[in-house]
């Protein structure tokens, strides 16, 4: 029978049934970070339970870090606890972690793959709901709570029902200046905030193949805001260039082997899916939200929406998004006057997102006014990106350059806006008050969030001229 | 993990759709390992930016301020996987969540804690959302896991299903690690497999490191 690649993968990693009718599946790699390793541990050592496969266990040390140089514990006070927990609780149990100083640290969704510690095929959990980011290269992966990383920590399985299968295909050739993180916009706005729940979702089409892997984990990154647990990407040649040869994937005849299992790992033709959605992407400009979900989006050259134009059980939060950014119906989105712009975090801060941003800023300066940060998304980034000199271009246009973790993604190292301020940002949620109090969060990608900062307004990166 | 049988409380009506965790129970700047997750929960509509109380959020309503019940719309729980937003429920001693839908993460965080989610079909939803408004925290609800009923004023019982199993492991509080236990030798069995078929899978070793003792 034809089966879809999640269901190759996880048939593969059946361990077996629960008497309460829930799969156990085999997690190959389980990557914790500090906001929530601590719980585990202790949990743990409460019940008397020793963890089963630290050898497959890794730690990152991402949520609470400060960006600041010479940053250590206590540059972000409220940090220091979780940081000590995890540096204390991974030694304790032997556990490799790449602590606050460690040259690989970085945000776990950007060290993972970039070092090769995940591999196409593999199962992966993060207690983090932006863990399918490893989507892009062909794994399937899990964000978790913190009771079901507790389970995980001391059986390496999951206890799950199989979800329902969905294939996106996005088709078309990008324009100039569009990339993964417009197509994911307008996806999710298309199919909603709730789109994909109860979904595994594979990314398919012509679109995708052309992406390069950093564009496809900016893709699954932000499956979970259309409410997929797990979204993918099966891999491929490019895939496989991608990994080769980063540390920790199998080495010699061991990768030759791997590459032949790697190479089955595709939907077969005629597999069959619960839904099937397509997006034609040749269209697409640059992407926006305009609202205090990432489903309310509109091109760079539109206008906030008129609230009769929703569906009536949408109008509601439509309004209350309005009054919460500050915005009137039918006002253009470009032209904004903004305050922050943020370049980070797991959907957007790997090298080639950092790239294009500094092609943008390259020669110009942030507008007056405008407090605009790069934080890359691993000490791994940021010393290459530090090699090509892009830091220079951004700290001679103005911008601050930070040391990698989460930052202003949700804050929780200190990173943020002041009440009202307006912010274009890179990364995934436009929640209120999730970059600080009375925030007024934009998502976009690197090019328009750069382009922004240098216009001091919500701009057009097309308009700019940059080749 | 308190078993779950039967629930009689004050039903909270909040009635949006998309709630996500954010709002639930903010990530804080200032905070530390042992939270207290009683006054995280909604603390940024339950309170005004200089720290007052919002009289108007609806869990600050003094009919309200010992909800057990909280009926809301669809996808409640939308975004993080952070389980505080589960734990703050349950430290202001709510034990039931009504909604038209709950988003994946956050629907297990509540199995695994023993907060019962409870989804009612559109129509059974707005049915029961009427009442709960109309009885304006006058009158308890309960409701029954055994039975799987909603019972109070303003209408008949609610029906709601329920996976068996979900049911089963909130009645009996059961510890979800100590199930999957019992499947060690399996769990054990898979390991020599995958480390004969993939072998790349079952090591994770930084190739840059001298090997340890092989």
């Amino acid at each position: 029978m034809p089966r879809t690649l999640f269901d190759k993968i996880w048939d593969t990693h059946l361990v077996g049934q629960r008497a309460d009718g829930r799969d156990l599946l085999y997690i190959d790699r389980h990557v914790l970070h500090e906001l929530h390793a601590h719980h585990g541990f202790t949990q743990l050592e409460k019940q008397n339970r020793p963890i089963h496969r630290p050898d497959l266990t890794f730690a990152v040390q991402d949520h609470t870090v400060a960006t600041q140089a010479g940053r250590d514990d206590d540059t972000n006070p409220s940090g220091t606890a979780f940081l000590r927990a995890m540096r204390e609780g991974t030694r304790r149990n032997g556990i490799r972690l790449f602590d606050i100083d460690d040259p690989e640290q970085g945000i776990s969704h950007v060290v993972a793959p970039e070092l090769g510690i995940v591999l196409p095929g593999a199962t992966h959990a993060v207690p983090d709901s932006h863990a399918s980011t490893v989507g892009g290269v062909g794994a399937l992966a899990f964000g978790v709570g913190a009771s079901e990383m507790t389970h995980i920590l001391a059986t390496q399985v999951m206890a799950l029902k199989r979800p329902k299968r969905m294939r996106a295909r996005l088709d078309g050739r990008l324009g100039a200046h569009v990339s993964a993180k417009d197509v994911a916009l307008r996806l999710i706005a298309e199919l909603g905030v709730a789109g994909g729940r109860g979904y595994a979702v594979e990314y398919a089409g012509s679109a995708v193949r052309a992406m390069p892997i950093e564009q496809r984990m900016t893709l699954c990154n932000l499956n979970i805001e259309m409410g997929g647990r797990s979204g993918l990407v099966a891999p491929d040649d490019s895939t496989f260039n991608w990994l080769a040869r980063r540390p920790y994937v199998p080495q010699g005849a061991m990768w030759d082997r791997a590459l032949a299992h790697w190479r089955t790992l595709a939907s077969d033709d005629d597999a069959a899916f619960d839904r099937d959605v397509t997006l034609d992407c040749g269209p697409l400009e640059p992407q926006i939200t305009w609202g205090t979900d990432p489903s309310q989006v509109v091109g760079i050259s539109g206008r906030v929406p008129d609230p009769a134009a929703f569906d009536p059980s949408r109008r509601a939060a439509a309004e209350s998004a309005f009054a919460y950014m500050d915005l009137k119906p039918g006002t253009p989105l470009a032209g904004l006057p903004v305050n922050r712009v943020f370049i980070g975090s797991c959907t957007n801060a790997r090298l080639p997102d950092l790239e294009v941003a500094a092609a943008v800023v390259r020669g110009r300066r942030v507008a007056q006014g405008v407090i605009a940060l790069v934080v890359p998304g691993s000490s791994s980034v940021k010393r290459e990106a530090e090699a090509a000199g892009l830091d220079r271009v951004f700290r001679d246009a103005g911008f601050l350059w930070g040391e990698s973790g989460c930052s202003m993604c949700a804050g929780g190292n200190g990173d943020r806006g002041e009440p009202g301020e307006r912010c274009v940002s890179t990364t995934n949620r436009n929640f209120e008050n999730r970059q600080g109090p009375k925030v007024r969060t934009h998502l976009a990608s690197p090019v328009t969030a750069a382009a922004s900062a240098i216009a001091g307004r919500i701009a057009d990166v097309r308009q700019l001229g940059v080749a | 993990m308190q078993p779950f049988t039967v629930h009689c409380g004050i039903a909270a009506p909040l009635l949006k759709d998309d709630i996500n965790t954010d709002q639930i129970a903010p990530v804080l700047h200032s905070r530390g390992l042992k939270e207290d997750y009683k006054p995280l929960l909604f603390l940024r509509a339950r309170q005004h930016a200089d720290g007052s109380e919002n009289p108007d959020f609806v869990l600050n309503k003094p009919q309200f301020r010992n909800a057990g019940i909280l009926v809301t719309g669809h996808n409640f729980g939308a975004g993080s996987s952070r389980e505080t937003a589960v734990w703050s429920m349950i430290a202001n001693g709510i034990r039931v969540i009504v909604a038209k839908s709950f988003a994946d993460i956050y629907r297990e965080n509540c199995l695994q804690n023993g907060l019962l989610p409870v989804v009612l079909e559109a129509d059974a939803a707005d049915a029961f959302v009427a009442r709960v408004v109309a009885v304006d925290g006058s009158a308890p609800f309960t409701v029954g896991l055994v039975t799987q009923l909603i019972s109070g004023p303003g209408g008949p019982d609610v029906a709601f299903e329920i996976a068996a199993a979900d049911r089963v492991r909130l009645l009996e509080a059961l510890d979800d690690i100590g199930l999957t236990l019992k499947h060690m030798n399996e769990i054990a069995s898979w390991e020599r497999h995958a480390a004969a078929a993939q072998p790349w899978m079952q090591t994770a070793r930084d190739s840059r490191r001298p090997k340890e003792d092989a």
